[in-house]
């Protein structure tokens, strides 16, 4: 380990953790630990400092009301998705929280987390994405918001400065006839790294066509992606066999992926078209629902 | 370096430890406090098998930092029998022979007691996707599902 010996504050203030970390350039975020602890092993060496954020009181704060949810950025994937709110007025963006890691990586993963690891394959993304999800950023010089397609530039690369962290996630409330799904496609059947993962977002008009979409792709790009022409061959649609071949031809020619162990360019950017029809459905028939 | 002081409750008894900053709670279970039980296996959170309890939420023990434990409550595997009196999981895994080398188990029977603690009714599919995280290499896991399945069955006072 490069840092033999680290040192450890668990701060109850966002501005003494801001402090903590402008003041020492080796400084990490501890919320989960589930990627920073996992690199510190596989070779990345020990940070000088590990600023654990999980006894600010705002961090594990959950409100819910009409504007939507505002959530703490230590909150727990586990957490978030025993929330019978959060499940039923995103059930895409709960799907995909529950779907990173496992029962134990759950009762300490976090979006926050998940989003400033910044793989292009991070599952809660594309559907933070879909949801119109905001970060709000605490550093030296106070607070700003980011929205999350805006947060990651590259793999491992975020906007982020020196002395920033993640405090809150601002979700807004979905329209009455709106709602979201997310799925991904991995080799095995659970436990593993999405191949591809799809996000979407439908809104309905009131006579039930989709007024707008938002598509989303993960895994198949350096960054979580918008597919505009997807979302434009699905609006003023009923999600008709020509909308949806439009809208998974887009997610084709979008998606950028590498070849890798888990799937080739020619299959990912296949599967990317197939999930975007079968999620937009899945989408669809929600906002029906509510 | 000043090492941490750390006072946690352990199994619903106070302890206290010195750590770094880097330990992780499972390191310090096993070399500093004896309590070998929990198992490393990957240390990367994959294989379940250093599976605790913090705060009432199961968690990979070789993902918590020590320092972490600081007014929590830490459940493990030593605290899971009531003295001599098993468990039905365990009394279970017993009955069914579900494990060989034993090396898994722990990890296996804490996060099933949190699971029929959740679900007292799970479907095979339920369990087998909620302990997705808890590997083993001996027993391809037939036995240790209908070991957790005949646990549920037990404490919902059924015929096994």
């Amino acid at each position: 380990m490069s840092a033999p010996v680290s040192r450890f504050e668990a701060p109850t203030e966002v501005e003494a953790a801001v402090a903590l970390l402008a003041g020492e350039y080796g400084a990490r975020v501890l919320a989960g630990g589930t990627d920073l602890l996992v690199q510190m092993r596989l070779g990345a060496g020990a940070p000088a400092l590990f600023v654990d954020v999980k006894r600010i009181p705002r961090l594990s704060s959950v409100q819910l009301d009409s504007n939507g949810l505002k959530i703490g950025a230590a909150v727990s994937a586990a957490e978030i998705y025993e929330n019978d709110s959060i499940r039923s007025l995103w059930p895409g963006l709960a799907d995909a929280t529950d779907l990173i890691g496992s029962t134990q990586i759950q009762g300490r993963a976090t979006w926050s987390g998940n989003l400033c690891n910044a793989s292009p394959a991070a599952d809660s993304v594309p559907a933070l994405i879909a949801c119109n999800a905001t970060a709000v950023i605490a550093g030296p010089k106070g607070e700003r918001r980011v929205a999350v397609e805006e947060f990651t530039t590259g793999p491992g690369q975020t906007v982020l400065e020196r002395g920033e962290f993640v405090v809150e996630f601002e979700v807004p409330a979905p329209a009455p006839h709106a709602s979201d799904a997310y799925e991904r496609l991995i080799p095995r059947t659970e436990m593993d790294i999405a191949v591809v993962g799809v996000g979407v977002a439908i809104e309905l008009d009131d006579a039930g066509a989709v007024a707008s979409a938002r598509v989303v792709l993960g895994a198949v790009a350096p960054t979580a992606i918008r597919v505009p022409d997807a979302e434009a061959a699905l609006a003023g649609s009923r999600l008709d066999d020509a909308a949806l071949d439009a809208a998974a031809a887009a997610s084709t020619a979008a998606a950028n992926p590498i070849d890798d162990k888990r799937g080739t360019v020619a299959y990912r950017k296949k599967i990317a078209g197939v999930l975007t029809k079968r999620v937009a459905k899945t989408a669809y028939v929600r906002a029906q629902a509510r | 370096m000043a090492k941490i002081r750390v006072e946690t409750t352990i199994n619903g008894d106070a302890a206290e430890f010195l750590c770094a900053g880097h330990q992780s709670l499972l390191e310090v279970l096993r070399d500093d406090l004896g309590m070998t039980g929990t198992k490393e296996g990957c240390t990367t959170g994959d294989c379940g098998a250093c599976s605790v309890v913090v705060d009432g939420r199961l968690v990979p023990s070789c993902l918590v930092l020590a320092a972490e434990a600081e007014g929590r409550a830490v459940d493990t595997i030593e605290g899971v029998a009531d003295g001599q009196k098993l468990t039905p999981v365990q009394q279970q895994f017993l009955e069914h022979g579900a494990l060989q080398c034993g090396i898994c188990t722990p990890g296996f029977i804490v996060a099933a007691e949190k699971l029929l603690e959740k679900n007292p009714d799970p479907t095979e599919e339920e369990a087998r996707y909620y302990l997705a995280g808890n590997l083993c290499r001996c027993t391809g896991y037939d036995k240790i599902i209908k070991a957790v399945l005949d646990a549920a069955a037990v404490m919902r006072e059924e015929p096994a």
